[in-house]
């Protein structure tokens, strides 16, 4: 029998880890086990939490990966050299361990399978994340609703997910997606021709997700702007980052 | 020091309340602007969360946790509309 | 609950005797801001005390690097935990901003460009213990961390060194700043650890 949520507050639970897979030479998916699992919506993401021997804690947010599919709830980490949680995620964490996580948050970047207008998804780097959360949310509800993503990536190598994308834009209609390469030569960054040659026109009026470094999201967005994109359009998820 | 969206401050409100905070709609004491709070920009992360109205810069909420207490001063903001439970 | 992370070390951090307490040793600089990062050209800055009957006094950059300027060597202990020691600075002593101002103020809210503001007692300012500061390690200040100018009141939480400030209000009484409204410590001793109200 379903046991119905109780509506409460959120709190920390364990979260295990169960599977694993290399996504690029800086990327690892953890597939985690999280006894309880409400379900969860695309883009929505969960904070971590880990805690050392002496007490010290750190926590970070994570986006969800995956579509949910009833059992296992999937992270994407990119590696930030020097970083105190996303080495120790990639390196360290080894498949029976646990960790604490707070979990589904966010309901304000999220794309619902009701909604209907074309859908345009930006991504810098790790910031495909929950981008593709709703490329595979698209692809259970065998959605039809046209999905274009333009994502930026260094080089082919640093592409997640590059595989599982080329295979749904064969098999599944009205997905395109493009690259756009930063670090090979000739570099490229995402521009006003990009994403007027590769996403929608403004008339259209598509819902658009925006999400990587804060330096990538917000040029993205202005270029958005500037193409007359309706800002209430236009959700964003920044990921920090210094530069 | 970059921000991020108000967005990220989705766990530690989902811990005080039993409603999605985030996808709650404020609106700006400064300029009367009103948009989702997960539409915030988020400055201040470690001690604490500043969220600041995308149009004119002025802080409309605040959110400080502290080991046993969580203080939320929403003085920037006329009014914020949240969704009822069930609905 | 609690789970402990195997091998989770965290930052590279050390708990070192005669810290106040619940701090660490950090050996970089972290940067924490509330807002955007105002950058001010020299023509435009000023700082300005308004005292409690209304008068003040004001200086362009000019007149206020002329001031005599003190070279300082301090330990900075931050709410968030990290503590830095032996920090040098050069900046203006407020014994030396505040000598000619008439006052019976007990309290003063230092203003920053971009709004920022935090309170602090008229004595925590003066007799050597606070300075605005304009050079770090003997660069200029960079605009990350306050620059051209900010606040330097090392016995307080460092929250209290109000980056790129702009004045200082005296005040008969005390008013909570930025962070003190949303819920920080009025007065902030780090070796009491008064970080939050009601510490
Ligand atoms: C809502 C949200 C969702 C996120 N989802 C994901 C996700 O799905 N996958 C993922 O890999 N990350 C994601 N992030 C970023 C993640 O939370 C961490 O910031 C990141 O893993 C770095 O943490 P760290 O402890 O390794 O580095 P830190 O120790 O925090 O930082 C080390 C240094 O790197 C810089 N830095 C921090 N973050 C970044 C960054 N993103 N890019 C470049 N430099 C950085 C810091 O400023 C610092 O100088 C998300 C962030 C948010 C707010
Ligand atoms: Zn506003």
């Amino acid at each position: 029998m379903a046991r119905a949520a109780l509506p409460g507050r959120l709190t920390w639970r364990a979260a295990t880890l169960v599977g694993e897979r290399r996504e690029t030479p800086s990327a690892r998916t953890l597939v985690l086990d999280v006894p309880d699992w409400p379900g969860h919506l695309a883009g929505q993401h969960v904070d971590v939490r880990l805690t050392a021997p002496d007490g010290y804690s750190a926590q970070r947010s994570y986006s969800i990966a995956s579509a949910w599919d009833d059992k296992t709830v999937e992270l994407t980490i990119q590696r930030v050299e020097d970083g105190e949680v996303s080495p120790y995620l990639i390196d360290d964490l080894q498949v029976g361990d646990q960790l604490e996580l707070r979990g589904p948050v966010g309901g304000w970047f999220v794309w619902r399978e009701k909604q209907t207008a074309p859908v345009l998804l930006l991504a810098g780097g790790s910031g495909v994340v929950p981008l593709m959360a709703m490329i595979r949310a698209r692809g259970t509800a065998k959605g039809k609703q046209p999905f274009r993503l333009i994502y930026s990536v260094r080089t082919p190598e640093d592409a997640c997910y590059a595989q599982e994308l080329s295979r749904r834009v064969r098999d599944e209609p009205g997905l395109d997606v493009h690259f756009v390469y930063t670090r090979v030569s000739p570099r490229k960054r995402i521009d006003v021709a990009t994403i007027n040659s590769y996403g929608w026109p403004a008339d259209f009026t598509p819902d658009c997700y925006v999400c990587g470094p804060t330096t990538f999201v917000e040029a993205a967005a202005d270029i958005l702007v500037a193409l007359g994109h309706d800002p209430k359009r236009i959700r964003t998820e920044r990921f920090g980052g210094t530069s | 020091m970059n921000p991020l969206d108000g967005n990220a401050m989705a766990g530690d409100l989902r811990e005080l309340f039993t409603v999605d905070v985030t996808a709650a709609h404020y609106t700006c004491a400064g300029c009367g602007h009103a948009d989702a709070v997960g539409a915030l920009i988020l400055w201040g992360q470690e001690m604490g969360h500043v969220g600041r109205c995308p149009t004119c810069e002025d802080v409309v909420l605040r959110v400080v946790t502290a080991p046993d207490r969580v203080f939320l001063d929403l003085r920037g903001s006329v009014r914020l509309e949240l969704p009822r439970t069930g609905s | 609950m609690g789970i402990i992370s195997r091998g989770f070390g965290g930052r590279r951090r050390e708990s070192v005797p005669g810290l106040p307490p619940g701090q660490y040793l950090t050996h970089d600089f972290p940067v924490l801001s509330a807002g955007p990062t105002p950058r001010i050209p020299l023509d435009r800055w000023s700082f300005t005390v308004a005292t409690e009957t209304g008068e003040k006094k004001k200086w362009n950059w000019q007149e206020f690097t002329a001031l005599e300027s003190e070279d300082v060597t301090v330990d900075i202990h931050c709410v968030t935990k990290w503590s830095k020691l032996g920090t040098t600075w050069r900046g203006v002593a407020l014994d030396t901003l505040l000598a000619d101002v008439e006052t019976a103020a007990d309290y003063t809210m230092v203003h920053s460009f971009g709004g920022y503001t935090t309170n602090v007692p008229m004595e925590d300012l003066l007799d050597g213990k606070a300075w605005i500061a304009y050079k770090f390690d003997g660069e200029d200040l960079e605009p990350e961390h306050g620059g051209p100018a900010r606040m330097l009141i090392p016995h307080l939480y460092f929250w209290k060194s109000a980056k790129w400030v702009n004045g200082l209000t005296l005040m008969n009484d005390d008013e909570p700043g930025f962070w003190e409204a949303a819920g920080y410590h009025m007065y902030g001793d780090p070796w009491l650890e008064q970080r939050y109200q009601g510490d």
